[in-house]
């Protein structure tokens, strides 16, 4: 359906324009220009072309950094998902019990992120918090400061609290719009369970879990201020995932020819992944004739 | 005061939705567009009503290129076939949102509102929600809210498609009288042939994408152009046989003969197309020089005081209406009656060659 | 296949119903016999869905029992009574291709692959969709979504009915010509039970051997389409068969004559005055304008319906269809309508009165 030219409309979009301009554009700008330059942030540059790249392309550090995000990615995903579906498939759907399950699965969302990370950091301390005093109490080793396996573990438990919510929220709504008939005939075809999930609710959803997917993907890649606050990044650098290096490396360090480096490369990966997301996405709704 | 459409056409991502065409509606007429669905009937009005700008050719209003004018700026009214009103509003706000749009004042809001509501017999539901009514009542409302801006273009887009059969049809005997009041040029888009007979007026016939033929309703039925106007403007589908005359003898084979009279005479010899509606084949003699058609019943249909007979004939699959009940068996062979003067005569490309005789004596 | 029996069967979709006003279906018993053609018709809100539903194990009736043969399966769920059902919005699994579409209530319940891959070719075959089979599901239009359900509602040969619920309501005219033929032509080869609701007379009467009217969640009338033309039992069936309806004139009865405003029309029966609200009913197929003879009548319009007439007027201020044949000369003589009193039907309080012999 295409709707007639309005030209109105681009007044109206001009101050959002001009604002992403100053708060984004701008800076990425003086970003890539960082990156090509050898500086110490008092405006003097020495222009070093691509030798940050490289130099970023084989650190040995920044491959380890990457493994370790890649994986707890993965991780999260892996848990998340299907958790976040299972939990949206036994959503009440009507009545008030479905206003009671839906306030309180959006609770995790509101909090700000330090107070996530500063929760569970207590939360899991062996001397005063809850989680930590019983599990010593039943005499499991748990200390995540300085077991790598039980850092990762809070992290992920974490992630996955403060999280899962948001998947279960949106494919709670792609269900909603699943006519009942849907429903009916499968009970007339006499499909079983396992059937009508996969035959009728997935194929739903497919839209919803797409875009819950990506964006749980982009906010784990991305993600800093929670393992930050609970780990520090440690015990040593176990818990160091991207953004903790790389802050590490232009706040910490100063250096910051390879952070900007980093941080475009970064920007990129994020980037493509976020692109291919969109075309697949585009690419079904193609399919569906919409 | 007439809506003109020149040459116009629209294609969309190189799909043709619509064939050049030129129309033009006449003030105060009631035009039908019919044609099945995915015709080109959507998009002609949305055309008509400047809600799509048409790939080339132009639309005229009183005289005056309205081509590239927006809807919102030009007088014209759309019903659709889901029931739309705000759902938020009584009826009452319903009916009176274009006029308050207007600016007019709330003297003549309320005196316009309860004449037009007063005309659809909505006058005890104004203070309800849309969707406190029955779908009648919802469409009425929709329609009540096209008629009270007295625009001169009312575009009605299948709107009783989506009621019950009874309550359609008292709409649709309602639909002339509103009409007739109004004063508007209303265009009305249907795929039942029985609603444009019911509605009169002109009617376009639509085929993918075309318009095949344009005229009063009852000339579009008796007399069509070609087979496709024909076919589309009958329900049951209208039958057809393949036929050769030689000389002063048409012959629809099998020793089934007419004698080539009237106009027929003037014809070159040839292979030519017959077509007949399903009413006029009968179960007896019913005139001196009725052809006999052998077929073999399939299935018979009773509507109560009539029935339909789903018959082949060689590899011709026909359908017949006939009156009364019967109730015979399938794979019968039966003998059918059909009055040379009801039979239409096409060239093998579709193209009327000499109309039914009964038709041109009407 | 199986008989459908209906015991003291009510709904009420409120949880306390105090009057008959509060119930969706009032108590009704009922039997659908094996292999039957049903079709019930009424217009939106008169219960037939909810009758449907009950049926199919959809929907759990407040009061009643209903038996499938012998078997009692109120309680039963819909996968457990073994039917199919088709709905009026097309149901079609997307991901699927219409050959998996077709093939899955036989994969669901362990059919043979051979067996299902002849059972789905035969389907597909009519409902016209042999070149499609290998196609996915996603992306066709509304039509053939709607073939394919109703291919899936066909393709199971040992069900205990087929239920349709207004299935061709998205069809095009053309097509459902075909369809409803294939549909009774599938009951005369398999000779399942087949229920068919819907609000078009037109569907009902040529699909059914049987037609159960419903008005207001109550069975008004159950007969042949031939019964229900010519002797509807409730000024309802008159109303809602027929295209235009039966006409319906206040009037006086009394022995075999009857008074409408005034003037006498002789009745084929005879009839002790009716108490009630009377009134008689005429189809518009069979009044007939005349010149002197009848009620007077005030012509209002002439309508060309192509294969006949329909002449609408007013006797004593109450409208009157009558139907023409096509070509008809309707001149300004004729001034009078005339009814023929064998067709004509007497009622009272809105249910038929038989009259006896003269």
């Amino acid at each position: 359906m295409e709707k007639t030219q309005n030209n109105k409309a681009w007044f109206l979009v001009l101050p959002v324009l001009v604002v992403v301009a100053f708060s984004a554009i701008i800076p990425l700008m003086t970003v890539v220009n960082y990156s090509v330059n050898d500086t110490f942030g008092n405006n003097e540059f020495f222009w070093a072309g691509l030798e940050w790249f490289e130099e970023m392309v084989t650190s040995d550090r920044l491959h380890e950094a990457l493994g370790r995000q890649i994986l707890f990615s993965a991780i999260i995903l892996a848990i998340e998902v299907p958790l976040g579906i299972y939990i949206a498939l036994n959503m009440p759907k009507k009545g008030v019990w479905a206003s009671v399950c839906l306030v309180l699965m959006a609770l995790p969302l509101l909090i700000p992120f330090n107070v996530v990370g500063t929760i569970w950091q207590i939360f899991g301390r062996v001397d005063i918090g809850l989680l930590g005093h019983y599990l010593a109490a039943l005499g499991i080793d748990y200390n995540y400061t300085n077991d790598p396996v039980d850092a990762w573990i809070t992290v992920v438990v974490m992630d996955v609290w403060h999280w899962t919510s948001l998947i279960a929220l949106l494919c709670y709504a792609g269900l909603q719009s699943i006519p009942n008939a849907y429903y009916q005939a499968a009970r007339v075809d006499q499909a079983s369970r396992w059937a009508v999930f996969r035959y009728i609710e997935l194929p739903k959803m497919q839209g919803v879990l797409l875009i819950a997917v990506l964006l749980r993907f982009m906010d784990s890649f991305m993600i800093y201020t929670e393992p930050f606050v609970v780990t520090g990044g440690g015990p040593g650098n176990s818990t160091t995932f991207l953004s903790i290096d790389l802050v590490k490396m232009a706040v910490g360090q100063f250096d910051l020819g390879p952070a900007a480096a980093f941080s475009i490369m970064y920007f990129l990966v994020i980037l493509l992944v976020s692109w291919v997301f969109y075309t697949v996405m585009t690419n079904l709704d193609k399919e569906e004739g919409r | 005061m007439a809506l003109e459409l020149q040459s116009v056409s629209r294609v969309v991502k190189g799909q043709v939705h619509l064939h050049p065409t030129t129309l033009t509606l006449e003030k105060g007429t009631m035009n039908v567009l019919l044609g099945p669905t995915l015709s080109g009937k959507t998009s002609l009005m949305r055309v008509m009503a400047g809600l799509d700008v048409p790939t080339s050719g132009r639309v005229m209003w009183h005289g005056q290129d309205v081509t590239g004018q927006r809807v919102q700026d030009r007088k014209v009214a759309m019903v659709y076939q889901q029931f739309i009103n705000y759902p938020a509003m009584s009826v009452y706000d319903n009916i009176a949102s274009p006029l308050r749009l207007m600016g007019k004042s709330a003297a003549e809001i309320d005196r316009a509102v309860k004449s037009t509501a007063e005309m659809l017999k909505l006058t005890p539901m104004l203070g309800r929600k849309p969707l406190e009514l029955s779908g009648g009542q919802q469409q009425r409302c929709a329609l009540a809210r096209a008629l009270v801006k007295e625009a001169g273009l009312v575009l009605l887009d299948e709107p009783l498609a989506n009621l019950d059969y009874k309550l359609r049809e008292e709409l649709r005997a309602e639909i002339p009288r509103i009409f007739e009041a109004s004063g508007a040029i209303f265009v009305y888009a249907t795929t039942e042939p029985e609603e444009a007979l019911l509605l009169g007026g002109n009617t376009a016939t639509l085929w993918e994408g075309r318009v095949t033929q344009f005229g009063p309703t009852p000339q579009v039925y008796r007399q069509p152009m070609d087979a496709t106007t024909a076919r589309v403007f009958s329900d049951p589908p209208m039958n057809f046989i393949d036929c050769r005359k030689t000389g002063h003898r048409i012959s629809f084979g099998e020793a089934v003969n007419a004698p080539a009279d009237g106009a027929l005479a003037a014809l070159p010899d040839g292979s030519y197309r017959a077509g007949f509606r399903a009413n006029h084949l009968h179960l007896n003699v019913h005139s001196g020089t009725a052809l006999e058609f052998r077929c073999t019943l399939g299935v018979t249909e009773i509507t109560g005081s009539e029935t339909f007979l789903h018959l082949s004939h060689g590899a011709n699959r026909w359908v017949g209406l006939v009156h009364g009940v019967h109730d015979l068996s399938p794979g019968a062979e039966i003998s059918l009656w059909l009055d040379p003067a009801h039979v239409y005569l096409f060239d093998p490309s579709g193209r009327l060659v000499v109309p039914a005789p009964y038709a041109m004596a009407a | 296949m199986a008989q459908i029996t209906l015991k003291n069967l009510a709904h009420s979709y409120l949880p306390q119903p105090k009057g008959e006003g509060d119930y969706a279906l009032k108590e009704m018993d009922h039997i659908w016999q094996n292999g039957g053609a049903y079709a019930l018709l009424g217009s939106s809100g008169c219960g037939k869905t909810t009758l449907l539903n009950i049926i199919s194990g959809l929907l759990r009736p407040s009061q009643g029992r209903v038996l499938f043969g012998d078997t009692d399966v109120t309680d039963a769920e819909t996968a457990a009574r073994n039917i199919a059902q088709v709905f009026q919005f097309p149901v079609v699994y997307d991901t699927m291709t219409v050959r998996d579409n077709l093939a899955f209530p036989l994969r669901n319940r362990g059919m043979e692959a051979s067996y299902i891959k002849a059972r789905v070719d035969q389907i597909a075959a009519m409902i016209g969709m042999e070149a499609m089979l290998d196609r996915k599901a996603r992306g066709l239009t509304a039509d053939a979504k709607q073939k394919i359900s109703l291919g899936r509602g066909m393709v199971r040969q040992d069900v205990n009915a087929i239920l349709f619920d207004e299935p061709l309501t998205v069809i095009d005219p053309h097509m459902k010509w075909e369809l409803r033929t294939q549909l009774k032509q599938l009951h005369r080869e398999f000779g399942h039970t087949m229920i068919y609701v819907t609000h078009d007379q037109t569907e009902a009467l040529t699909f059914a051997d049987k037609v159960v009217v419903m008005y207001d969640g109550r069975v008004v009338q159950m007969g042949t389409p031939e019964e229900l033309f010519e002797t509807p039992a409730h000024t309802f069936v008159g109303y809602f068969i027929g295209s235009p309806g039966m006409n319906l004139l206040p009037a006086t009865v009394q022995g075999n004559r009857a008074t409408v405003a005034g003037t006498e029309i002789p009745l084929a029966a005879n009839y002790t005055p009716p108490r009630g609200r009377v009134q008689i009913g005429i189809r518009p197929e069979y009044a007939t304008l005349t010149a002197g003879r009848g009620l007077p009548f005030t012509l209002r319009r002439v309508e060309d319906v192509g294969r006949h007439r329909i002449i609408r007027g007013e006797v004593a201020g109450q409208p009157v269809n009558v139907i023409a044949p096509e070509g008809m000369a309707v001149g300004t003589d004729l001034t009078h309508v005339s009814f023929a009193p064998d067709r004509i039907s007497v009622y009272a309080d809105d249910w038929r009165v038989t009259g006896g012999p003269i």
